[in-house]
């Protein structure tokens, strides 16, 4: 009987650094920051230049990294796209929300 | 393994230039990419998309893959032994068993960052995975043990692409939501030379219930009210994910009001539960009995209750 695997939640309570999300995106250090300075992934805490996450951001950081590799997007287009795909998860979540409140029928 | 065209998934000639792959890739990437898409069928399309270009964009790659000759979409087929001499990194023993027709191609990253299938070069970091999973909202309240059966692409010592059927086990706590993201590391594909194993990510997703619907860690549930247990309050028992409860309607309830059952929810890994949100509906029988209408005519005749006054207050 094989032993189930670690299992880590990507949420608010897990905290990664900087050179994780380096390594789990595949961006750069100084493209991280780029994206973290212009606020279009959220830092948890910054004590001079150490910066922490929210586990929360491994999926924005790592869906960073899929449109600069597949669709060839410049640190601008990327944080535009960023910001753009977070309003819509903000507004898929309010649907589900909303669809959560209506009678089954 | 089968043939893909890949000209043909990015709706190209086979003798277009290189200027115009990257034009044909980036307009479909633009359309199809699952990050961005809400295309049918976009994930799938995009890893079609993306195969052909990752090949077709090298000219060395794009060699190998136009030398094993135009076939139909989808055919059977294995490369003869002079293209797996040719563009196989010399290596005439080559299996193509175990491998994927994209897999072919994807060789020549390892050859290159080996030095060749024989050099002792920089390892490689194993492949990330994503594997979308779907849970019931009953395993998100207790927890449970996911068993999922992968084939990964892997490198062995002599830099040879085998798909190695994995199966991994995963323990998920209670308390998942709709959209949470779990990381395993080292769970996805293997590293090569000494590079770092790969990680799994897991997107969880909620399958629907029949009587829950889950937001976040709050769930809803329709409470059908008779009219009388609206009107004039009621005690009815609700059923919860952890066993039926009791739940005190208040007099006068009209449909649409929430009534909250704090911490039914689905649990959280750390603070409290969500709660489970009873959403009144006041229905009424379909067919009523003699004595039944008597009474509701009685009742009509007797009650001030005028519900739609408001429009009268709006004109």
């Amino acid at each position: 009987m094989s032993i189930p695997s670690e299992v880590l939640w990507l949420d608010e309570h897990q905290v990664v650094s900087l050179e994780e999300l380096t390594e789990c995106s595949g961006l750069s250090r100084a493209e991280l920051l780029e994206l973290v300075h212009g606020g279009a992934i959220p830092v948890r805490e910054t004590s001079g230049t150490t910066y922490t996450f929210s586990a929360r951001v491994v999926q924005v950081a790592r869906t960073a990294g899929r449109l600069r590799d597949e669709l060839e997007l410049d640190m601008v287009g990327l944080a535009v796209a960023l910001r753009l795909l977070e309003r819509v998860r903000g507004l898929e979540d309010e649907i589900s929300r909303l669809r959560a409140l209506l009678p089954r029928s | 393994m089968k043939y893909s065209d890949y000209y043909a998934a990015l709706g190209v000639e086979r003798g277009a230039s290189q200027d115009e792959i990257k034009k044909a890739y980036r307009r479909l990437a633009q359309k199809y990419h699952p990050d961005v898409s809400k295309e049918p069928e976009a994930e799938s399309r995009f890893k079609e998309v993306a195969e052909a270009y990752q090949t077709l964009k090298d000219p060395e790659k794009r060699a190998a893959y136009d030398a094993l000759g135009q076939r139909p979409q989808g055919e059977e087929f294995r490369p003869p032994p002079e293209w797996a001499r040719e563009h196989g990194g010399g290596d005439a023993q080559f299996s193509f068993e175990d491998v994927d027709f994209s897999d072919l191609f994807s060789r020549f990253g390892a050859r290159r960052g080996a030095g060749g299938f024989a050099g002792a070069g920089a390892g490689m970091p194993g492949q990330d995975f994503e594997v979308p999973v779907q849970i019931s909202i009953e395993d998100a309240f207790r927890g449970t043990t996911l068993e999922l059966q992968l084939s990964m692409p892997e490198y062995d010592e002599q830099g040879r692409l085998r798909r190695v059927p994995h199966t991994i086990k995963a323990r998920v706590a209670p308390g998942a939501v709709d959209g949470q993201r779990l990381r395993l590391p080292g769970k996805g594909g293997k590293g090569f030379r000494g590079g770092r194993d790969g990680d799994l990510y897991l997107d969880i997703s909620l399958q629907p219930h029949r009587l829950y619907r889950a937001t976040g860690h709050d769930l809803y549930v329709d409470l059908p009210l008779a009219p009388w247990e609206a009107a004039l309050g009621a005690a009815v028992e609700v059923p919860t994910l952890a066993g039926a409860v009791n739940l005190k309607v208040p007099a006068g309830t009209s449909s649409g009001r929430k009534l909250r059952l704090a911490g039914r929810g689905l649990p959280r890994p750390k603070g409290a539960a969500g709660d489970l949100i009873a959403v009144a509906q006041v229905v009424v029988p379909e067919n009523l009995s003699p004595r039944e209408r008597e009474l509701y005519e009685s009742l009509g005749k007797e009650s001030a209750f005028a519900a739609r006054r408001h429009f009268a207050e709006g004109a």
